[in-house]
């Protein structure tokens, strides 16, 4: 425990030197703050004009935008984890040090995990100005829920992210397979749903597919299985990170 | 202590090492000498932890390299040839991040033990990115001593130094080397020469010499030889010094001085002297020329590979 906390906080520190991780948080905070913004206007004229004027703003209008942002920010955080290490000479380093394979990955892990709350405690400031916005005031079980599916989505998108650059040498592969199996997670996964007509394969889609999960979430239904799918997926990406670093050494 | 047995490491089909089987004791500094490319680094790199041998077993400190890797590592000091150091971070952030990693008990007054050890103290805040290589070097040495293991393992430790530096390092080794192991390798061959106790020579992979490096060049030189410089020309003194029995191959060298040799215990410096006095000479310089490292090396690696032909 005590090597992987030695590691996280090394990793969240570096992320307050590095161009990238602000360029990163800028750019989910600006996106976030804008698209709120403009909604509430949107959401306010609309309740002028509409005869049942009840649509009021809930938590999905941060949380959405967040989780797509968070697509391409966390493979840009996590891209360098292990692959910039094995460029600078520094994993030769840590593997030369008494931690195991695993505390290095979920240390690195967690660094990027800590970083990315860190934008997410920041955006609680929408839930306090949609509080006093609307009457009577926001759903508190839904926040809640939303905030626990982002959180959860965090994980998962980060664990992908430290497997792939624990795969890749290169930071820019490391970044592209990340998006490229997060977009298979995200969107493409219940595409054969449309037009497969087997209802237990169906199923299985259905259950892996994050997006149906998180937008479920967003209305404030949670299942078990909505805490447990992602989670079991962050622990087998950072299983297959860890055990990508022990291959390296038998290379 | 090291002790490797049979160590083989391949690298897909190609070997990089060849049955290594090598020992270095405590209060032994041994060189790892070879070319580039010979399997210096591999080794190290499995004596460390970092790798495991595709054959063979090692023990260092007392532990199997491969079944107590994590042991091994606590006790190992390790400085890879490409220094690993993280530019943004400060020399004393980056000392403590390894303070913590290897659970030193009191990390700050160790790092200030390792910085003062390499004379970095007046740095300890300076970030890593503006050091010079030299520097940067002294950092990696202050990591791979921080936690003063029983073994230390350097990979070409003073590339990058300037001549100041690798006279101060090099009395740093011999300090720490009175107590503990020390295993270095290096390309430098007068180095290994002041250095070490021992030098164990190494080419393609595999070991083709081990001895002390006085007895390396001792078993290795047919016949002693000996350069005599006298005022004025010596042309005249080569036929007297040819006779004396004893003396073989006596020529004149390009600058005016005398060379000759003759076989091991049959010392004929003395007569030499004499009569060179005795022919009226002013004798300036005498002097034995030993066969260097440098020669030694070439000797051994090319025995080597007319052998493989």
């Amino acid at each position: 425990m005590r090597n992987i906390w030695t590691i996280a906080r090394r990793e969240y520190r570096h992320y307050f030197t590095s161009p990238i991780a602000y360029i990163a948080a800028l750019l989910t905070l600006l996106t976030v703050g804008i698209y709120f913004v403009v909604m509430i206007y949107y959401l306010m004229n609309l309740a002028n004009q509409s005869y049942y004027g009840n649509s009021a703003p809930g938590i999905n209008i941060v949380i959405g935008p967040l989780a797509t942002v968070f697509m391409f920010a966390a493979p840009a955080l996590t891209m360098r984890l292990l692959a910039d290490e094995q460029r600078m000479g520094t994993l030769e380093l840590l593997l030369t040090t008494p931690i195991k394979d695993a505390e290095l990955v979920v240390g690195k892990w967690l660094g990027a995990f800590l970083f990315m709350l860190t934008i997410i405690v920041i955006t609680l400031v929408y839930p306090i100005v949609l509080n006093k916005l609307t009457t009577p005031g926001i759903d508190q079980g839904v926040m809640v829920s939303g905030y626990i599916a982002i959180i959860l989505l965090t994980a998962v998108f980060l664990a992908i992210g430290t497997a792939m650059s624990s795969f890749f040498n290169n930071q820019f592969a490391a970044f592209f397979a990340t998006l490229a199996v997060l977009i298979v997670f995200w969107w493409l996964i219940r595409l054969p749903t449309y037009i497969i007509q087997n209802d237990s394969f169906n199923n299985i889609l259905n259950y892996l597919d994050l997006n149906g999960r998180f937008n479920s979430m967003l209305t404030g239904t949670m299942s078990l299985s909505d805490i447990i799918y992602p989670i079991s997926l962050t622990a087998l990406g950072l299983f297959l990170s860890a055990a990508a670093v022990e291959i390296r050494r038998w290379r | 202590m090291i002790r490797a047995t049979g160590l083989t490491k391949d690298f897909g089909s190609r070997r990089a090492i060849e049955n290594l089987t090598f020992e270095a004791k405590q209060g032994e500094v041994v060189g790892f000498l070879g070319p580039n490319g010979a399997g210096k680094t591999t080794t190290m790199r499995i004596l460390t932890g970092y790798m495991p041998p595709t054959y063979g077993t090692a023990q260092v400190a007392g532990f199997d390299v491969i079944s107590e890797s994590l042991e091994v590592r606590r006790r190992v000091g390790y400085l890879p040839e490409t220094v690993p150091l993280y530019p943004e971070m400060t020399v004393y952030e980056y000392l403590k991040f390894m303070a913590d990693l290897r659970h030193l008990p009191n990390g700050d007054d160790m790092v200030d033990a390792a910085l003062d050890l390499v004379q970095m103290e007046k740095r300890a805040d300076g970030y890593i990115s503006n050091l010079s290589k030299g520097m940067r070097q002294r950092v990696g040495l202050a990591q791979a001593m921080l936690h003063r293991p029983e073994v230390l393992i350097l990979d070409e430790p003073t590339i990058g130094l300037d001549p100041a530096q690798v006279v101060e390092f090099r009395n740093t080794i011999r300090d720490v080397g009175k107590e503990r192991t020390v295993l270095l390798s290096t390309h430098i061959l007068s180095e290994a020469q002041q250095l070490c106790d021992r030098v164990l020579i190494i080419n393609k992979g595999r070991i083709v010499a081990e001895d002390t490096p006085e007895n390396l060049q001792s078993r290795l030189v047919g016949a002693e030889h000996v350069v005599l410089r006298v005022k004025g020309e010596a042309d005249e003194l080569l036929p007297i010094i040819a006779k004396i029995d004893g003396v073989q191959n006596a020529k004149l060298l390009p600058d005016g001085t005398l060379e000759f040799q003759f076989a091991p215990g049959a010392d004929v410096r003395p007569v030499v002297a004499r009569a060179t006095i005795k022919a009226g000479y002013d004798l300036l310089e005498f002097h034995p020329v030993g066969l260097s490292l440098e020669e030694i090396f070439l000797q051994l690696t090319q025995d080597n590979s007319r052998k493989e032909r």
